[in-house]
């Protein structure tokens, strides 16, 4: 995973090592424990009601502030954050404040959308590679460490670029975008999660509670999906929280190569690159769109870092 | 072990052997033109451009072009850059010591960072400096690289004019070579530092629960010495694989950091590769890179096993 | 073999290695008379004393370029983009420089030629040149007509690559009348004879470096990464996509130029931060082709530090209009000649389009300095600007066109006629300062009630010439396409944009691969009728007029919208002398043997 390219945004490395986690369950509710333990990390509870405020303010902000995010008006381009433009404008005389808003919504989505696709698959790799074993295991594990052998800057350029026209062809300019980017993302980082899920599976499959499920007559899908997941699930959900923060990044860092959204459509990252040749001129061009970038990711990962200690069953507070 | 390892290699070779394919179908199939330069230039008519592409073998069917890559990257004949027509090896060679030099610092300098600040974090759980810590550790990988990049270059180049923001491999006098590496050092430190102080600290925080460390002090051992004996040694075996792993990217360079900053490194040239379509060296950064991968995560496994007793190969 | 005996020898003489006394009797064993001996040696110590005598020449220290594409090949004729002349034309030179008024200025030739002077046959048939006296390559051996002829040779051969071909095309052959005078006769009578030889293509190559690397193996030739030529300096070292470092050429003929004792050409990064680099901060002493965001550039001036460099001829930024459907699919291609486009094909909506661009707004806003609004497809050189044509924004006009022509606005505010709805795919490359101008453009047509959906391609596919790729401006998949196609001294192969004379070949289609050079399909008989006069008239006001006339004709039937006359705009160090560098039609380093330090 944080093997390519050290400006590849991947702060899940320190989840991808902590394998072997399995530990004895406690006689309270799994869920129960961890939402009382979250509470008490006060940092990550500000994240989560930070994380929530952004995204709401995204979703219901434009209906509430309906200022048009593409107006042009060269009369008050650049100017500074005012009672008509609380964010400014930029060089296009464009609305600031909306532009934000509008963006937010496509960044936060393009994070969460490519956070399932990651798990989804990551999870489906890892549990069926742990459950059954053998040949199965093997090959899907090559085929991880393939995955995780590509180079991966290079192959997600390529593949924007490759895959670009087709799909914006088929599915128009943003939602071809869209499903591009989120596809890209989550193909190229599955792998640290399936690894993490199969090597749970591999240690819970032979527990006691799943050998008794088994020897009452229980179907594989169900011991997977009902007894085992459960338990290996905790850093998937750490894992994926950070992820959300890593695709909201990669796609600015996207945008910044020329690969990501088209201009008119302004995503944080988006909006940030098209800042960064005014950062002297008109500051507040980068200033708004570069809080909320930074805002989203540490609110996400105090979020995750709560998450980890919240739901380590160890932990007895 | 020996075993072990070879096993490894050989299981290896299939692996590459399809990740070749598959980056060189990507590579091949990509949409763009060694020549695309030259469209808008009314003196260059279509069928100058048609045949300079046909001189390049450009119009052959895949198949040929990638059994003749590969048969010529066997014999070490890793092909010549369209754009330039200078070997694919030198152009990488010319590339590489400067890579070593910029990328290898700020690696050096994120370690050199990461492991006091993630310890101290780690001992001082939830104190103050753990705190400033964490939050420094998260603003640092918030913060795409290329915001702070820039940020860096009005500060520092613009309004104080202390340091250049071109790196020019000319330069020779050793102020000015290091001057012009600080920036796209700290940038890239500040990125790698950020994460890696986290992985110290969680890595850490995984020993610190554990039996042997309750028995250390249970034995009477002074706090400092069981931090430093026992916990830091086996938290550290995680870093260290962690750090091999990521040394492939000292190979591929820093895309953003290296365009910002003019730094004439492999990331900058896969960049322009990729905007010229210079499918050789796009291909070579891209097998060497996998290679690269592929063997890093052999060593890593391999101090992993020698690090710690616990794992045995079979 | 004998020869090559003979320069080793001098050569280790040279070096010091060997003694004179031993030289001579080394060629007395080679057969040669003493006296020749000496003359040999004599002419040996020669050289490098004359060299070496020139007050000024590299007394300056070291220039530094910025050119943030960066680079590539020196060897002009393999060049893969303008960055690759600028950089090969710090060492090798053409006949003859022009400006971008069409002026010319003698380089190697003795002087320009004329139909006065003899020197342009009257019937348009040849050119005879009268070379410069004593010029040496930067090796020491002397430039002749003979080189010239080289050049051709190696240019025309097909498999040579070069992509400076298209300028040679029309040579029948060119031959040496002695060593200083050399004639190149045309295969069809032209009045431009000044295609080959001259300005960005023109560079004449030694052949005594080249001779072996005509054909197919000319990518091979050393020489590409390490070129030199009769210019003021000469590669010194090269690193492909990064820096090329030059050294002065010893032999360079004005004993007291070029003035630097190096010049770095660093290559890499982007146009904002280039521009940054010479007014802000000062690390460079010019800066090539800032393409920047006019707000930007402009305040970075206010730096100090640096003089904004402009010059008009960089091309137009223009609209193209698809003239046929870019949605159906005929004969396995879209846009086929075969079909109409459901509206772009109606003149009144061409002409209503036309009316709503407010070029003045996107020349103030976003050109400022470095454009201007233009009514004219065809600006450069000069002498073609025609004055009969103008540019109105009148939206009430445009909208009234649109009713006349049938197009009515529907329930949702968008015009359509027999079912069809005016929604327009208006593409361009990813470019910040085109996304821009898309938005200028979008914001009027929205106002016709036109649905506008913006699109951008990645520049490296939008200008592929590759046809298996739908994206590029050949295969032009869409309804309206915006670049910039820069102008050449004959106003031939910009205005074959619009011709059609022989349909299958000139239009941009399947059959011929794309390579048509008519991309926008259009076709005009009077425009063809034009077009045809002035490739054959060879009289110079009259050709000009026939120019003039083609321009008029298709800015008339909109067969594209002019937007922009864009400027080439470079900036050089306040301490930096550069001339006047800029010009549309060689690279802007071509005096750089007279660049100096003023101060």
């Amino acid at each position: 995973m944080a093997s390519t390219g050290s400006d590849r945004v991947a702060p899940l490395g320190p989840i991808a090592a902590r394998l072997a986690f399995e530990r004895p369950r406690h006689a309270r509710t799994l869920w129960g424990d961890a939402w009382r333990r979250f509470r008490r990390h006060r940092l990550a509870m500000a994240g989560a009601a930070t994380f929530l405020l952004l995204t709401l303010g995204c979703l219901v902000g434009p209906f509430v502030y309906r200022v048009p995010i593409n107006a042009i008006d060269f009369g008050h381009s650049m100017s500074p954050p005012s009672a008509a433009h609380p964010f400014g404008s930029n060089d296009l005389g464009q609305d600031m404040l909306a532009r934000v808003l509008y963006g937010g919504r496509i960044s936060i989505a393009v994070g969460f959308s490519a956070m399932l696709t990651s798990i989804t698959l990551g999870v489906l790799v890892g549990a069926v590679a742990g459950f059954f074993g053998g040949h199965i295991d093997n090959v899907l594990m090559r085929i991880t460490d393939m995955f995780l052998s590509f180079p991966a800057l290079v192959l997600l350029l390529l593949i924007v670029y490759l895959f670009h026209d087709p799909i914006t062809h088929r599915l128009g300019t943003q939602v071809g975008t869209f499903v591009l980017i989120v596809g890209v993302i989550g193909i190229l980082n599955w792998m640290p999660t399936a690894r993490l899920v199969r090597a749970g599976f591999l240690a819970v499959k032979e527990k006691e509670f799943v050998e008794a499920a088994r020897s009452v007559g229980v179907g594989p899908v169900k011991q997977m999906v009902r007894h085992i997941l459960p338990n290996v699930l905790s850093p998937v959900i750490v894992a994926g929280t950070l992820s959300v923060a890593a695709a909201i990044l990669l796609e600015s860092t996207l945008s910044f190569l020329g690969y990501g959204f088209p201009p008119d459509v302004p995503t944080w990252g988006r909006l940030l690159f098209d800042a960064q040749n005014y950062l002297d001129l008109a500051p507040h061009m980068a200033l708004f769109p570069g809080i909320m970038i930074c805002l989203a990711i540490l609110s996400i990962n105090y979020v995750g870092d709560g998450l980890r200690d919240a739901l380590d069953p160890t932990r007895v507070f | 072990m020996t075993k072990y390892i070879l096993r490894r290699l050989l299981t290896a070779i299939p692996t590459l052997i399809l990740i070749s394919m598959a980056v060189f179908a990507i590579v091949a199939l990509a949409p763009g033109d060694p020549l695309a330069g030259l469209a808008t230039n009314p003196d260059v008519p279509p069928e100058v451009r048609l045949n300079i592409l046909h001189q390049m073998g450009l119009d052959q069917p895949l198949p040929i072009r990638y059994l003749k890559w590969a048969e010529s990257w066997v014999v070490g004949n890793w092909g010549y850059s369209f754009g330039s027509h200078i070997p694919v090896t030198r152009l990488l060679m010319q590339r590489l010591p400067t890579d070593l030099w910029v990328i290898g610092s700020a690696y050096l300098c994120a370690v050199l960072i990461a492991i006091p600040v993630g310890v101290i974090s780690a001992v001082r759980q939830y104190s103050l400096q753990d705190q400033v810590a964490t939050t420094f550790a998260f603003i640092g990988y918030s913060l795409p690289t290329f915001f702070t990049g820039i940020l860096m270059i009005i500060i520092f180049s613009v309004r104080l004019r202390w340091l250049p923001f071109i790196y020019n491999v000319q330069v020779h006098d050793p102020v000015g070579f290091l001057k012009q590496a600080i920036m796209p050092v700290a940038v890239l430190a500040l990125f790698q530092s950020a994460s890696l102080t986290r992985f110290v600290r969680s890595s850490m925080l995984d020993n610190v629960g554990l039996d042997y460390v309750r028995t250390a002090r249970a034995k009477g051992l002074a706090q400092s010495r069981v931090i430093r004996r026992h916990v830091l040694r086996n938290s550290l075996i995680p870093v260290v694989t962690l750090i091999a792993l990521q040394l492939p990217g000292v190979f591929t360079g820093a895309v953003v950091t290296e365009q910002i900053f003019r730094v004439p490194g492999i990331g900058s040239l896969l960049i322009s590769s990729l905007q010229n379509s210079d499918t050789p060296v796009l291909m070579a950064i891209a097998f060497v890179a996998a290679i690269l991968v592929v063997l890093l995560n052999l060593v890593a496994d391999v101090i992993y096993g020698t690090l710690d007793p616990r794992i045995r190969y079979g | 073999m004998r020869s090559d005996d003979l320069r080793k020898l001098i050569t280790e003489y040279r070096t010091h290695r060997l003694t004179r006394r031993q030289v001579v009797t080394r060629v007395g064993e080679l057969g040669l008379s003493l006296g020749a001996a000496w003359t040999l040696l004599d002419r040996a110590t020669a050289l490098p004393a004359r060299a070496a005598a020139a007050p000024g020449r590299g007394t300056q220290g070291t220039l530094k370029l910025l050119y943030w594409q960066a680079p590539t090949i020196v060897n002009l004729h393999l060049a893969n983009g303008t960055k690759d002349y600028h950089a090969s034309r710090m060492v090798m030179e053409p006949l003859l420089s022009a400006d971008s008024a069409g002026n010319f200025t003698a380089v190697l030739a003795a002087e320009v030629p004329t139909i006065a002077n003899g020197g342009v046959a009257k019937d348009g048939r040849s050119v005879t040149y009268k070379l410069k006296q004593g010029v040496k390559w930067a090796d020491g051996r002397p430039f002749t007509a003979d080189d010239v002829v080289f050049t051709y040779q190696y240019v025309i051969n097909k498999q040579t690559g070069a992509t400076s071909y298209g300028s040679y095309t029309n040579i029948a052959k060119v031959e040496p009348i002695n060593a200083n005078t050399v004639k190149i006769t045309f295969k069809d009578p032209t009045p431009f004879w000044y295609i080959p030889f001259v300005g960005s293509y023109g560079a004449i190559v030694p052949r005594h470096a080249l001779d072996a690397y005509v054909g197919s193996n000319a990518r091979n030739a050393p020489y590409n990464l390490k070129s030199f030529g009769t210019g003021p300096y000469m590669v010194d070292s090269f690193r492909p996509g990064d820096l090329v470092v030059y050294k002065p050429n010893p032999y360079y003929r004005d004993p007291n130029k070029p003035a630097f004792s190096q010049v770095q050409m660093k290559g890499g990064g982007d146009a904002t931060s280039a521009a940054r680099a010479v007014f802000e901060t000062g690390e460079y002493d010019y800066a090539w082709n800032l393409q920047v965001e006019w707000p930007v550039l402009d305040h970075m001036v206010a730096g100090g530090k640096g003089v904004l460099l402009t010059e008009p001829g960089g091309g137009v930024e223009c609209l193209y209009l698809n003239a046929t459907d870019p949605n159906k699919t005929v004969d396995g291609q879209r846009s086929s000649i075969k079909t109409k486009h459901p509206f772009l094909s109606d003149l009144k909506v061409r002409q209503a389009l036309a009316l709503a661009v407010d070029r003045q707004t996107m020349a103030k806003e976003l050109y400022g300095q470095t454009g201007d609004a233009s009514p004219n497809l065809l600006t450069t050189p000069s002498k073609y600007y025609s004055k009969n044509t103008k540019m109105t924004m009148d939206l009430n006009k445009a909208n009234s066109l649109l009713e006349e022509a049938g197009w009515k606005r529907g329930s949702d505010g968008v015009r359509e006629k027999n079912g069809v709805k005016m929604e327009i795919a208006y593409v361009t490359s990813v470019n910040s300062l085109r996304q821009k101008e898309q938005q200028i453009v979008k914001a009027g047509f929205d106002q016709l009630g036109a649905k506008v959906t913006l699109q951008s391609v990645d520049a490296g596919v939008f200008f592929s010439s590759s046809p298996g790729n739908t994206d590029t401006i050949a295969h032009f998949y869409r309804d309206i396409e915006m670049f910039t196609d820069s102008f050449s001294l004959s106003p031939i192969p910009y205005m074959r944009q619009w011709y059609s004379g022989d349909a299958a070949r000139d239009i941009a289609q399947k059959e011929n691969e794309w390579s048509g050079q008519n991309l926008v399909r259009w076709q005009n008989a009077d425009y063809n009728k034009t077009f045809d006069a002035a490739l054959n008239e060879l009289d110079p006001q009259k050709n000009t007029e026939l120019w003039i006339k083609a321009n008029d004709i298709a800015v008339d039937q909109v067969a594209g919208i002019p937007l922009i006359n864009r400027k080439s705009t470079s900036a050089r160090a306040k301490t930096l002398d550069t001339g006047k560098n800029m010009t549309a039609f060689d690279a802007e380093t071509w005096n750089v043997a007279e660049w100096k330090r003023s101060g």
